[in-house]
This record gives C-alpha cells, structure tokens and sequence, in this order.
C-alpha cells in the first residue's frame, strides 16, 4: 500500500511544477482539481490496516468537492470573464519553474529540520510544504483574480496534507466545518470575480489598486 | 425602543428558570446553543422576508434579544461561577463560556444591539436617498438589503460562535466563516472601490487564515502523545507535557493567521481599505467586534502556551509586533486624507496597544482587556458618527469637511467626544487601559518600550487633533442653498450610549464588570 501512496506524493509533486509552467486557465483549473482528488485519495492509502467506513465517507466528500464542485464553479468565473483564457504572469515562467524546484528543494531541507513526528509515508512532508509555497506562488506572481483563488485551493491542499503526514486526527464535525469553510469560500470568491469581471471588463487584480494611502484624491481625474 | 419593554418579561422568565433546574450547569448549554442559533436562525429568515419593515424589525428584535440572552449569561457567570466543563475529556464540549469569552460575547452583542438601531436608520435613508458616490460622483446600486440583513446576522452568529468555541479546530473554522459572511457586507455599495476592498479582504484574510490552520496542525501534533487533541481544556491541562518546539510552531503560525485578521501590522494591508470602503455601520462591526475575535484566537493559543511555561516567548512576540503596529499607525495617520482610513488606521493603533499589553502579562493583561472593551465601543461609536458625517457631507476627504459645527451640530458633538475618548483623554476608560499597561511596563523596566509608546502615543494625538479640531471647527463658505443636515435621533443615540459607557468605564468600573475582567485576564495566564 506504501508503495502506492509514495506513486501519489511524486504525483502531486509533478502536478506543482506542471501548475507552475501551465499557461492555459482551463489547463491550470483541471490540475488543482486533480491535485485534489489525488490528495483526498492519500489517506485511504496511507492508512494502517484497511480504510475504515469514516474515512471513506470523508474521501467520497473531499474527491466531490475538489473534483467536480470546485472545478464547475472556476469553470463558470472563467467563462463569466469573457477576456483572454490565459494564465498571464508577471514573470516568466521558467523564472516560475526554477522558483517551483527551489521552494521544493527548500522544502525538502526543512522537512529533515522539523522536530515532527515519524511520518509513515517518505516525502509526504517535503511535498506538503512545496505545495503550500507553490500555492503562494501562484496567488502572488499571476495577474487575474481567477489564479489567486486556485492558488488559495493548492495552500489547501498542502495544508491538508501536512495534516495527514502529523497524524492530527481532528473530530468529524471540525473537519466537515473547515471543508463547509473552504467551499463557501471558493463559492464567494466566485461570486466576486463575477462581480470584477462584470465592473471592470477583466479580472486583471493588477488594476484592483485604486485604494493606498498617497494617491487618494485623485479620483475621476 | 418598544422591543427593551417586551423584552423584559422574557428575562424574568428565563432568570427565574434558571434558578429550578437541577443538574451541575442547569441551563446553561441550552442557553449558550440559544445565543448561537437566534441569529442563525433570524439571518436565514431574513433572506426569505419580502418587505423591508418587517426584516428590519426581525433585526432589531433578534438584537434585543441576543443582547439580552448575554447579559443573562454574563450575569449568570459571575452569580454561580464557571461552567462545569473542566476536564470532561471524554465528550468534547463544543461550546461553553469562560471568563474571556464572556468578555468578547458582551463586546459583541451591545455592539451588534447599536449596529442594529443604527442600521434601521441607515437603510431607511439609503432606500430614499440611494447611492451617488461620494469621491467620483457615479451612480451605484446598493446590494439587496434582504442580502445585508441576512448576512449582517449571520455574522453575529459567527461571532458568537468564536466567542464560545471550546476548540481550536473549531475556532478556527468560525473564524473563517466571520471572513465569509462579512465579504458581501463590505460590498454593500456596488461600485469599483468596494469590490476591491472586499477583494483584498477575502484573499489576504483567507490565505492568512490558512496559515492558522497551519498552527491548529502543529498544536495538535506537538499534543500527539498525550492524546489532547484539540480541545482547549485538555490542552490547558496537560500542557506541561506538550512537545514545546511543536508548541513554539503553532504560536508562530497561529499568531500570524489570527493577527492578520486582527489587523497587526505588517499583516494589516486589508484592514483601512475594507474599513473606508464598507458602509458606516459595518465597518463599526467589523473594527470594534471582528478584530477582537481574531484576538481571541490570539489569546487562546498564548493561554496554552503561557500553562506550558513558554509566557515569555510568546510575551515577546506580541509585545514586538504590537509596538510595530502602533508605530506603523502612528506614521501612516500623519498624512492622512480621508477619515475613514483615519479610523482604520487608528483601529490598528488599539489592536497593537492590546497585544502589547497581553504581550507584557501581569497586571497589563487587565489593561489590555478593558483596552478591548472600550475601544471596540468608541470605535464603534466613531464609526456611527462618521456615516453622519459623510451624509451631511458628502466626502470621506478630510481637507472637504469644515465647520461641521454649524451644519450639523449633535453630529459635531459626538465627534469631538469620540476624538477625545479614543486617543485616551482622562476620564476615558482608554486612559485607565494604556495607564495601567504602561505601568506594568514600568514595573518590569522596560523602559525604552514605555518611553518609545509614550512617543508614539503623543504624535498619534496630535496627528488626531489636527484633523478632528479642523473638521469641527473649521471655517467654509456657506454653499449655495445649503440647508442644515437632518440629523435623526436613532443613529446619533447608539453613538452617545456608547461614549457614556466609555466614560463610565474610566471613572467608575462595576463590581461584576471588575470581576469579570480579573478572571477573564486569569484566564490567559494575566495577574488580577
């Protein structure tokens, strides 16, 4: 079973440095969706003994969720936006890919330096972390709204398997509420790219800078 | 006001119940899961209501009554003491008061009961009166106000929950869900500016967020051997047994989500676009209620951290960016143009001033407390006066309003109080909270940390000074067919309460009130 799940944390792996170089929205939007069906199919994996009746449940929702939900509604805010389906990054995108290996070999470092508990899967630590910064990467170095908030989906996925490599058991009911969380958030974020697409003909966040402290008073001019 | 006379007879009832049910905690569960469901309950309504009368009374009433749920729980808390959850490690109990978090549901309620009168007011003259923008003169539409409404309570309830919540997780996940459902509150007006503030607030509070989850993650592994999970009682507990560089982790993690939220610099880049953007009496909400709660997040993780030795460590932490944020504040309020942001600015000030005081521990964890309270009802109350005066006025630019005096004189008044109260002026309950953190500083000689707030304190009054006298007393040609501004009474009174609770505060503290304080600064490891 080790086997498998170790197959898995190199797939997520990869699909970091895919997200990194991948310049079609539609493109960027299938891989988080897969990164998350991926990841919600790790603990099922990584188990000891078989996968236990809540545990599959909890997967069943997740791969839901982030396979199909998420997804359709991305797909819809990309189509809703009516401009380029481009990702659009500030920096070019072997600048992304060398950041994406660098923040991997980072991660690797600190996952030796970190006083956690013995993971039971090899490199599920190290590729926890690089899909947090990977997620930070892309909320950061690209322009549109859109890839901000698949940005804040890959930190989610990260995040949930770091929880996954510390064997934090969290009761049924929190975990249903962060992932009621993460759904209303994407559902809302969603809304407000409707609402910037519709307001201002892109959703370019480059142009999302009228509001600082120095250039007030300048409106209409 | 007829809703305070009905009111009453339902808290007849409920004190006398209290007082016949056997059992360890009587009613006590049942009336904290009231005070998370009314507003649940009321804000789901509020979307199904057709008529803007009707939800506008569902709101005040559902006000009335969480207020008055709370002050039965508070007052419930200091006649029998603590609730009986202690060490009830078996179920996991979900949501109980303690101390600290009555502190936060009082806060919370009075602020949302004057946001509700006010909001009644405010709405009415939205609807006759809709949106020309007060910088760039377009035309907006406003959001539903069955949206608002509906979403305005919701929040409550969010709030509450964060006030109540027994675990971490948990706390965690209603956190997230304050950020939510005040999104759609920020874009009330729908124009370019306010989508960008809610914009920045939802992603820099999300991503921020994230990184408490992070911490969440981190307590629970640094408890894994002794089996504490996530349950705050049982982490307070045993945490002398926590693993303390896991522990270390999860307070740096934690500390960055939540302050983000709080509003600390540097993570406060949200906090005056969302504050100047959102309607009056959401950014009181937002400024005097939300930032607290991210605070309580704050505090709770310290509190662990503090029972497992590590109160230094943490102190330090906050002291740091708590001066950071007041100096931060301080530079950016000098060249300010527009009042909102002033006050947005000067929210960060207070948040700082807060962890500073629960940073130094001891007696300033009482300051910082008292601290909270006062400024979330002056600020709140600043807010309110600032919606009249954009009214009356028509411009968030400082250098546009003058001789706010003549034109609208009550409106003037409160904003001249407010300036007084908030930058501390005797008999301010603000002065006692930075007196008795500044003495606690002194006390444990840190010298250069007093000498460098007192300065800082100094320049953020003058730079307030300079704005607020001008504002009110300023000289300006009369325009045109100027008529003086209409103020009405029911969104001027919440203000006024509130400047009267301020000043109560600072003269004369309540014994209950006084108590309650103690315990809840005993709470998170402060001296009484």
């Amino acid at each position: 079973m080790h086997t498998f799940a170790e197959f898995i944390i190199v797939f997520i792996i990869l699909i970091n440095l895919a997200l990194s170089v991948t310049g079609s929205l539609s493109a960027c939007i299938k891989l988080v969706a897969l990164q998350g069906v991926v990841a919600g199919v790790l603990p099922l994996m990584a188990g000891h003994g078989g996968p236990q009746g809540r545990a599959v449940a909890f997967a069943a929702v997740i791969i839901l969720l982030k396979g199909a939900v998420f997804p359709w509604l991305m797909m819809r805010a990309r189509d809703s936006s009516g401009a380029s389906k481009d990702v659009e990054p500030l920096i070019s995108y072997p600048a992304s890919i060398m950041l994406c290996l660098g923040a991997f070999i980072a991660s690797s470092w600190m996952g030796t330096r970190l006083p956690l508990p013995e993971a039971g899967v090899a490199w599920i630590v190290p590729a926890s972390l690089a899909t947090i910064f990977t997620g930070f990467l892309l909320i950061t170095t690209r322009r549109k709204a859109i890839t901000q908030v698949l940005g804040y989906l890959v930190i989610e996925n990260g995040i949930y398997i770091f929880g996954l490599a510390l064997f934090v058991e969290q009761p049924m009911m929190v975990e249903l509420a962060i992932l009621l969380d993460v759904f209303v958030a994407v559902f809302v974020m969603g809304i407000a790219i409707f609402h910037i697409s519709r307001e201002f003909d892109h959703i370019d966040t480059a142009e999302l800078s009228e509001l600082s402290d120095w250039r007030r008073g300048e409106y209409g001019k | 006001m007829r809703q305070a006379l009905l009111v009453l007879p339902v808290a007849a009832g409920i004190f006398t119940f209290l007082g016949f049910v056997p059992g360890e905690d009587g009613l006590r569960p049942l009336l904290t899961y009231a005070l998370l469901l009314l507003p649940l309950a009321a804000g789901l309504t509020a979307f199904l209501v057709r008529g803007d009368a009707p939800r506008r009374k569902l709101l005040l009433w559902t006000a009335w009554l969480h207020f008055t749920l709370a002050a039965i729980t508070i007052w419930d808390y200091n006649y029998r003491g603590p609730y009986a959850d202690g060490g009830s490690t078996i179920a996991p109990v979900w949501f109980a008061f303690d101390a600290l978090g009555l502190v936060f549901l009082g806060i919370t309620s009075l602020l949302f009961l004057g946001a509700a009168n006010y909001a009644a007011g405010y709405l009415a003259s939205e609807k006759r009166d809709p949106g020309e923008d007060s910088d760039e003169g377009f035309i907006f539409n406003n959001a539903p106000e069955a949206v608002f409404t509906g979403c305005l309570l919701l929040f409550l309830s969010a709030m509450t929950a964060v006030a109540a919540s027994r675990h971490m997780g948990l706390l965690w996940a209603c956190v997230e869900a304050t950020t939510l459902l005040s999104a759609p509150l920020i874009y009330f007006h729908r124009h370019k500016r306010s989508l960008e503030a809610t914009w920045k607030y939802l992603l820099i509070c999300s991503v921020g967020i994230a990184l408490a989850l992070m911490g969440n993650l981190f307590l629970g592994a640094a408890g894994l051997k002794t089996g504490a999970g996530l349950d705050l009682q049982a982490l307070l507990l045993r945490a002398g047994a926590l693993d303390a560089p896991l522990l270390k982790a999860a307070f740096l993690f934690l500390f960055v989500g939540y302050g983000t939220k709080m509003g600390l610099a540097p993570f406060h880049t949200w906090l005056p676009d969302a504050h100047s953007e959102a309607p009056a009496v959401v950014s009181a909400l937002l400024s005097g209620a939300l930032l607290n709660c991210a605070f309580l997040g704050v505090l709770r993780v310290s509190s662990v951290c503090a029972a497992a030795g590590l109160a230094d460590f943490t102190g330090g932490i906050m002291v740091l960016f708590g001066l950071f944020s007041v100096i931060t504040a301080a530079l950016f309020m000098l060249g300010q143009r527009d009042y909102k942001r002033l006050l947005a600015y000067s929210s960060i000030e207070h948040m700082g001033i807060i962890a500073l005081g629960a940073g130094l521990g001891g007696g300033a964890v009482y300051g910082a407390l008292l601290g909270a309270v006062s400024h979330s009802l002056t600020k709140a109350g600043l807010f309110f006066t600032s919606g009249l005066v954009l009214a009356a006025e028509k411009t968030k630019r400082i250098s546009d309003v003058k001789g706010l005096w003549r034109r609208a004189p009550r409106t003037a008044a409160l904003w001249l109080a407010g300036f007084f109260l908030i930058t501390g002026t005797p008999p301010s309950g603000i002065f006692l909270a930075k007196f008795i953190i500044l003495k606690e500083a002194l006390a444990l000689k840190h010298y250069w940390l007093a000498a460098a707030f007192l300065v800082f304190l100094a320049i953020l009054f003058a730079g307030m000074a300079r704005v607020f006298i001008g504002m009110v007393f300023g000289e300006r040609e009369a325009k045109p067919g100027e008529k003086p501004y209409a103020e009405e009474a029911s969104m001027l009174v919440p203000a006024a309460v509130f400047f009267g609770c301020v000043v109560l505060a600072g003269l004369f503290i309540p014994e209950w009130f006084n108590s309650l304080l103690a315990l809840a600064a005993q709470n998170i490891g402060g001296r009484p």
